[in-house]
């Protein structure tokens, strides 16, 4: 009894040395849990003792090290942060992250001054234009240095902002016109793409880089939210405590503390975003949960007002790039709820709220469609509505493909693997379209 | 005899989607005929066969549901699936191109050392 005893402690010891490693859950844990009390069972039944019988099968299933290893590279989303952070506890992991730290302030001073150049020295609409080319290689400059990539990569990455720079800078836009504000709109959202490619570290081709590189986005949003808010506040407290001493700083806080703080904020949030992620993964999964039902009835609502609209032509324009918008922040909520859940789970309620959420973001975007077809027969092209066209048919077909991969996957079809993978696949098309837009519109339109 | 690592690694996909098309079973279980296929000379690093399993479960060759076991345990079993057939016929026809292969050459090489053997 006394030996039975010592073997439940040991199991209980292995257990804890197992969940230990994060890329092992408890269900895996379980399982092999039960795998372990088989052997030592069937050990002791071949003569050995509890302890004996205890060694052989710890041993024979193999380093945990190794094991996790390969957990991890089979679950990769349940560490993605791991991957990229190396868990190892030395010295060395000490003064790795101390340097991080200094070159991620360097690069958010870096990406502030050059920011605060820009406000200085471009003129009218060129701050807005070129802002986020102003920030944003200093993002990229990080994820170069953090996956430490090959020089052939870092080419590869400084062509594309040069080439948006040269494209936003050269051409010669009419004074507010709208094919400047559309190549505005597009730049950072191709520049994004970029900063993907150096997320990945060069590993563009795989699927589950991507999927993490769509984890990022997410929580970096959030985290660059978050930020914003606290800012805020902070800022607000401020010019109030100094109003009240009849000191006006908001020219300091306009000219300085503004650029610095955003362009800051896109560099940490980052930073955060690669060393904190505990904290916010938590989180991710929850957000998704309470905003697709949000999401689904402002769709609804949406797709009511319409059908109480006399006439779709009449649908102002605005609205219809409005509701562009809508769905692109569908769509990311989508990828973000798609990246937060275990890939393995058979379907659930909520996979049925999602395909809700997609089923009515289609019929908006339909709608949508619809409308903007017969406002183009009616008043003929614009660069604004080539825009809205084609995006609107860029989200078409990714909408009208997961409805499909959802209800193969609710009906057991098929894995949730299979729509992970749709979605993968498709997010170099959404890069490809923001550059397309960028480089062809404004030439197309005669830069109006 | 050991067997070489990789050799184990490449047969056991196969292998397992093999034991799983016999019928649905658990990690001891598919384990313990591996054993008993290769009369013990092939082991596995029995933490090894999880991560398998989930990457087939990933894949679509297998789905798994927890059962509860006699011992009361919580214990999860996997079941083949049609893709997991197809996997596992594409499979078989590969290594037949490989066996056959070797075939050939293990019959052409082992003349020469037999013929040295008679002149010496």
């Amino acid at each position: 009894m006394d030996a039975e005893t010592q073997l439940q402690t040991n199991i209980e010891q292995w257990r804890g040395y197992v969940q230990r490693h994060r890329a092992i859950s408890v269900a895996d844990v379980d399982e092999m849990e039960d795998h372990l009390r088989e052997q030592v069972s069937s050990l002791q039944d071949a003569g050995l003792s509890a302890d004996e019988a205890f060694l052989v099968a710890v041993k024979r299933m193999g380093s945990l090290d190794a094991l996790s290893r390969e957990f991890a590279i089979e679950h990769s989303e349940r560490l993605w942060k791991q991957l990229v952070l190396l868990p190892a506890e030395s010295d060395e992991t000490g003064r790795q992250s101390n340097r991080e730290l200094v070159v991620v302030l360097s690069l958010a001073i870096g990406a502030a001054l050059s920011l605060k150049a820009g406000f200085a020295w471009l003129r009218g609409s060129a701050v807005g234009v070129n802002a986020a080319l102003l920030v944003l290689p200093f993002l990229a400059a990080y994820f170069a240095w953090k996956r430490q990539v090959t020089a052939k990569v870092a080419a590869t990455l400084i062509v594309p902002f040069v080439l948006v720079a040269l494209v936003l800078n050269l051409f010669p836009f009419e004074p507010d016109g709208a094919t400047e504000v559309i190549a505005a709109i597009h730049a950072p959202i191709a520049l994004w793409f970029v900063i993907g490619l150096a997320y990945v570290g060069g590993d563009w081709r795989s699927d589950r880089r991507r999927m993490d590189f769509i984890r990022f986005t997410g929580e970096w949003f959030v985290y660059l939210t978050l930020l914003a808010l606290g800012g805020g506040v902070l800022i607000g407290l401020t010019v109030g405590a100094f109003g009240t001493l009849d000191l006006n700083i908001e020219p300091f806080i306009e000219d300085w503390v503004l650029p610095f703080g955003v362009a800051g904020a896109v560099i940490v949030a980052a930073w955060l975003v690669e060393a904190k992620q505990n904290v916010v993964e938590n989180i991710a999964p929850v957000l998704t949960r309470v905003f697709t039902p949000l999401t689904i009835l402002m769709l609804l609502a949406l797709l009511a007002a319409f059908a109480t609209t006399p006439s779709v032509i009449d649908v102002d324009r605005t609205l219809l790039i409005q509701m562009d918008l809508i769905l692109v922040l569908v769509l990311g909520l989508l990828l973000y709820s798609i990246s937060a859940r275990d890939p393995l789970a058979p379907p659930g309620f909520f996979d049925r709220v999602q395909l809700v959420l997609v089923l009515s973001a289609l019929a908006v975007d339909v709608v949508m469609l619809t409308a903007m077809l017969t406002r183009i027969a009616e008043f003929g092209w614009s660069p604004n509505k080539i825009v809205a066209l084609g995006l609107n048919v860029v989200l078409l077909v990714n909408l009208v493909w997961s409805v499909r991969l959802g209800i193969g996957f609710l009906r057991g079809r098929q894995g949730f693997a299979e729509l992970e993978r749709w979605q993968t696949r498709y997010l170099p098309v959404y890069g490809i379209w923001a550059a397309a837009v960028v480089i062809a519109v404004p030439p197309a339109f005669d830069f109006v | 005899m050991r067997i070489d690592k990789d050799l184990v690694a490449a047969s056991a996909t196969p292998l397992v989607l093999g034991i799983l098309a016999e019928g649905e079973s658990y990690g001891y279980a598919i384990l313990e005929q591996v054993n008993a296929l290769s009369r013990g000379r092939m082991q596995w690093t029995d933490g090894m066969l999880y991560p398998l399993l989930h990457r087939l479960e990933r894949q679509g060759h297998v789905t798994s549901t927890w059962r509860t076991a006699d011992s009361g345990r919580r214990r999860k079993h996997y079941l083949i699936t049609d893709s997991g057939r197809a996997a596992l016929a594409e499979r078989r026809a590969q290594w037949a191109v490989v066996a056959e292969a070797l075939d050939q050459v293990w019959r052409d090489a082992t003349t020469p050392p037999i013929v040295t053997k008679g002149w010496a």
